[in-house]
């Protein structure tokens, strides 16, 4: 049984997010064994109480001296489809060895310089707010993570994406895939120039909306630094309603996420500009300064 | 740059459901050409705590070639056919199974239990998951592994692959539950596991 029908969640048609595929197109499909009271449909209210009940925990904790959390909690229940996918064993620690301590090696033959925008990929503009992002990649210790891939991929000015199961009836933008990617400079940074991704309703429970943002997949200099996560945008009015975002339960953590409106990336009369830097985790291997020249192995090996 | 400069890493987020059209490239689970002389199938199927197969997870692995060299060629994105990059990523189809086409990975030291580092991405997962793949062959390096061997024999087992007939390596992953397999923190902060 899909997992969501088990959890009893939300299930309108025509929705985003939920790819089970034996989930049923209509309410009216859902089986009839499913205890009534778990049929209700949850609202926003029922899952910003669940979320508010979360952080108040949270608050208590770090007022009696806990240390902050710094990563999301993979046990995030307002998020429904994480209930059935995160572990329930703590992580077990372990010390990174051999391959860990490396990450593959990314080059200019990898990635096309052009990929890093997203407004040139077709024969026309897309339509929406044309932005700058920029930022740069850093290790724990401040070091510049040089010659590594990032990757992007996001929602259309509409929130739409343009996989086949995004079925949210708003428009697809014939001129936007939403789909880049860049090497990072020796200084660390990277730049892309894109649109601004529209919020767009999901299926978690009813009235559900992320906030606009743009997923990001980034490499460090060593294998245990890769992530995946996604960048915000600031003043979102949607952020306190999102069991995705607040999965993040401390505040400091959560502003991580969020970009910074930057007036000097900003260019006349095309493009507003947004600043965001990332931190990988810490290193563990003994670095070399000419590491920070990129990957070696670059096509001028 | 001094040690006194310590920033604090940035959250991870899902992956969500929509990754589809971003990450899978072309090869992209092709380490090299199958069918090509040592190459073999690392193939599995993704599960949740409900035993069911999560169709919307992709994973990425990383590992030496057969000799253990860790290699540092470019080339992982726009693959040539023939340079070998150690990096292969791979999105499980409707029935949760993902497939790589790659080499047994050689011990990287003598004597040292070979593996192939794994990350696991998911919808509904808010962080990717770190784990390993061991050989499943010589006893003796697996016994002496510091990783295996601080683990319980049962737990133990979830890190180690099955060898198939046709001499490839079949190795489920199991999000939660009986047989959740073992993610590991290289931090040893704790942070972002289970909580309560």
């Amino acid at each position: 049984m899909p997992e969501d029908v088990n959890l009893a969640t939300y299930n309108a048609d025509a929705l985003t997010e939920d790819l089970s595929d034996a989930v049923p197109a209509t309410p009216a499909a859902a089986p009839t064994d499913v205890p009534a009271a778990a049929q209700r449909v949850e609202t926003q209210q029922d899952l910003s109480a669940e979320i508010k009940a979360l952080g108040d925990a949270y608050a208590n904790v770090l007022k009696d001296g806990a240390a902050p959390e710094t990563q999301p909690r993979l046990d995030f229940a307002p998020y429904r489809s994480s209930i059935l996918r995160h572990p329930t064993k703590s992580l077990h620690h372990a010390d990174p060895e051999t391959i860990e301590l490396y990450s593959p090696a990314f080059g200019h033959q990898d990635v096309h310089a052009l990929e890093s925008d997203l407004t040139i990929q077709h024969n026309g503009e897309p339509q929406g707010e044309r932005i700058i992002v920029a930022g740069r990649v850093l290790d724990g210790d401040g070091r510049p993570v040089a010659g590594q891939l990032v990757e992007i991929w996001q929602a259309n000015s509409s929130g739409r994406y343009i996989h086949k199961r995004d079925q949210h009836p708003a428009p697809l933008d014939p001129n936007f895939t939403g789909v880049g990617r860049c090497i990072t400079g020796p200084d660390g940074s990277y730049r892309f120039t894109t649109i601004k991704p529209g919020a767009y309703p999901w299926k978690n429970h009813l009235n559900a909306w992320r906030p606009a943002h743009i997923h990001f997949s980034l490499f460090g200099q060593e294998f245990t630094q890769r992530i995946v996560t996604q960048m915000y945008f600031p003043g979102d009015q949607l952020f306190p309603l999102d069991p995705i975002y607040q999965s993040i339960v401390d505040q400091d953590a959560r502003d991580r996420l969020v970009a910074n409106y930057d007036h000097d990336l900003t260019q006349p009369e095309w493009a507003l500009g947004y600043n965001w830097d990332i931190v990988l985790t810490g290193s563990k291997r003994t670095w070399t300064e000419n590491e920070a020249l990129g990957a070696e192995g670059d096509d001028h090996e | 740059m001094s040690n006194s400069t310590k920033l604090v890493p940035t959250p991870g987020q899902t992956v969500g459901p929509f990754y589809g059209y971003a990450l899978p490239y072309e090869k992209d689970r092709e380490l090299l050409a199958p069918g090509s002389a040592g190459s073999i199938r690392l193939q599995g199927t993704v599960y949740d705590g409900a035993g069911h197969p999560i169709p919307d997870a992709i994973l990425e692995i990383w590992q030496p070639d057969a000799e253990g060299n860790i290699v540092h060629r470019t080339g992982s994105l726009v693959r040539d056919g023939y340079t070998f990059t150690g990096f292969g990523r791979s999105s499980v189809g409707n029935s949760g199974v993902y497939t790589f086409t790659t080499v047994n990975p050689g011990p990287t030291e003598p004597g040292a239990a070979p593996f192939i580092s794994v990350v696991i991405f998911a919808r509904g997962l808010m962080n990717r998951l770190f784990t390993r793949v061991y050989l499943p062959e010589n006893e003796e390096a697996l016994a002496k592994d510091p990783l295996l061997s601080s683990l319980d024999p049962e737990r133990r087992r979830t890190l180690i692959a099955r060898r198939d007939a046709d001499g490839g390596l079949t190795w489920d992953i199991r999000l939660q539950g009986e047989g959740e397999t073992v993610f590991l923190d290289f931090e040893g902060t704790g942070t972002g596991g289970a909580t309560k």
